[in-house]
């Protein structure tokens, strides 16, 4: 039995009456010549947890990056939360946010957890935690603080408040932006390969805290490698292959019963 | 004073003597910050001095942090213009900008004043001086501040864009302060060199520590007394910085560990 089906919100639920809280339609990404999307749709519907696997290089970081605009798709429709994106073409023919504001929002609302968690060096945890709550959304300062504080504690990181990022391990500093991610109150929030960066033996007290959160019922797209992790998460995994959808589904259907032959042989070769 | 040249009788003293047309007691009075004495009139020297390295350390900061942000994420026009500023400020010596800027400067300023039909002005040497200096300052510090914006590990950066700080948020809360570590020694180099190029605005007549020696050493013939003295100060504001320097640059490597314990 996955771990999925024991959470509060069920799955099928959740896919027929949730609303679309990230809808990604036909979207295209060329760097230069090299066409790393190459018309992917995927969709997150409240309370679900999407699974992006694939081989390197198939482009599921860069599909991840597109949907807050970290990368800018060169073509495509971004939807999140029913707002669609408004993109144009700048002066040299690349696709660009039309409205800095409007995507700034949007992203306010996006809790990223980066590969290399990427906290801000010259601030201590609980400033990283706070830092977005104050100064982005206007939350008063010694809300963020108690509010910060409970989620540094749900991460176990309490006695780490007054720390700089550099002085921990991997684990933790990828614990703590996770904190820093849920102190936005995000709508989903998305995960870029969270556990590569992490030596072996820490990778588990991250996968803990983001498989709690998965539990909850809190809206995800996980970009992974641990296809373990994945099949006890995901309410939905979706296989990239070299820029394309190859096969998506439930994850019971994805590892149980692939159909399709590349990923059989992924998964053979992760496995 | 012949008293004084019998009673020391080692030669170390009777070289001393040779130096110095003065007695210890003469030295004192000639330093002393009430006239007759001149020390008065170096100290009022080194505050000139100051203000104009502060002023232009200022200054040059300004320019410097929009120097910089323009070379990196301005337009093309914008990046060939400051290309040649940076260039240009930093292929001529300083005293010919001095030269150019305050003589050039001020005459133009005069006639676009004179031709809009307004009266000749007298620009202060306080005001000159810490914008030719600032000018030149603000290319130094263009490359420094770019230098230390590209040191800064690209994922903070874009941490910030994911979360939707605005540019102007994003360059206080995050930009700013990060590069800090990386630019504070470059930074403490171009204070250092304003301090000392503030002597070069002697040349157009500005009352700097400078100046006020040459004019003390003239009157009183006792030059390498009042040499030695402005170059204490000197030193001593030098060796004062440090100590300020110093505590900034370890407040902006609050979050970095240690490079001892790396070694």
């Amino acid at each position: 039995m996955s771990v999925a089906d024991a959470a509060p919100v069920q799955p099928g639920k959740a896919q027929s009456a949730a609303a679309e809280a990230i809808h990604v339609e036909n979207l295209h990404k060329k760097f230069g010549q090299l066409h790393v999307l190459k018309g992917v749709s995927l969709s997150a519907r409240d309370g679900e947890v999407v699974a992006i696997i694939g081989g390197s290089g198939s482009g599921k970081s860069t599909l991840l990056r597109c949907i807050n605009c970290l990368e800018n798709p060169t073509s495509g429709i971004i939807r999140v939360n029913g707002e669609e994106i408004k993109l144009k073409a700048d002066s040299h023919g690349h696709t660009v946010p039309a409205d800095r504001r409007q995507i700034e929002r949007i992203r306010s609302r996006l809790g990223m957890v980066f590969q290399n968690f990427n906290l801000w060096s010259h601030m201590t945890l609980i400033e990283n935690v706070i830092e977005v709550p104050v100064h982005v959304l206007g939350v008063k300062r010694e809300e963020a603080i108690a509010q910060a504080e409970k989620l540094l504690a749900r991460v176990g990181l309490a006695e780490k408040r007054d720390v700089y990022p550099a002085f921990l391990s991997g684990g933790q500093q990828q614990r703590a932006a996770i904190a820093r991610a849920l102190a936005i109150n995000p709508r989903v929030m998305l995960f870029d390969e969270p556990t590569s960066a992490l030596d072996p033996e820490l990778v588990g007290e991250v996968l803990k805290v983001i498989g709690d959160l998965a539990r909850e019922g809190r809206t995800m797209v996980l970009v992974t490698h641990e296809m373990k992790f994945a099949r006890e998460v995901a309410t939905h995994v979706v296989y990239l292959y070299n820029g394309l959808v190859e096969e998506e589904g439930p994850p019971e259907q994805l590892f149980g019963a692939p159909k399709s032959e590349r990923l059989k042989q992924f998964l053979r070769n992760v496995g | 004073m012949k008293r004084l040249t019998t009673l020391y009788s080692n030669p170390g003293a009777k070289l001393i003597d040779a130096f110095l047309p003065a007695s210890a007691a003469g030295i004192i009075e000639l330093l002393s910050p009430v006239a007759p004495g001149w020390g008065g009139t170096l100290l009022v020297g080194l505050l000139h001095s100051l203000e104009i390295a502060i002023g232009a350390t200022c200054l040059g900061l300004m320019i410097g942090t929009a120097g910089a942000f323009g070379k990196l994420y301005g337009g093309p026009v914008t990046r060939d213009l400051l290309a040649v500023y940076t260039t240009v400020v930093r292929a001529v010596p300083e005293l010919v900008l001095i030269l150019l800027l305050y003589y050039a400067g001020t005459d133009l300023i005069n006639q676009v004043l004179a031709a809009m039909g307004y009266s000749r002005v007298d620009i202060s040497g306080l005001a000159a001086g810490i914008f030719v200096l600032g000018f030149v300052q603000g290319a130094y510090s263009t490359e420094v501040i770019r230098g230390a914006i590209l040191a800064i590990p690209q994922g903070q950066i874009e941490a910030a864009r994911a979360y939707g700080m605005s540019p102007g948020l994003m360059l206080r809360r995050i930009t700013l302060p990060a590069m800090l570590p990386f630019a504070i020694p470059g930074l403490a180099n171009l204070w250092l060199i304003a301090t000392k190029d503030t002597a070069l605005l002697a040349v157009v007549g500005f009352f700097e520590l400078t100046l006020a020696t040459r004019q003390a050493a003239g009157v009183t013939k006792a030059y390498l007394l009042f040499y030695v003295a402005a170059g204490v100060l000197y030193l001593a504001v030098t060796l004062f910085s440090n100590l300020i320097i110093g505590r900034v640059e370890s407040w902006s490597r609050r979050g970095m560990p240690s490079v001892k314990e790396a070694r």
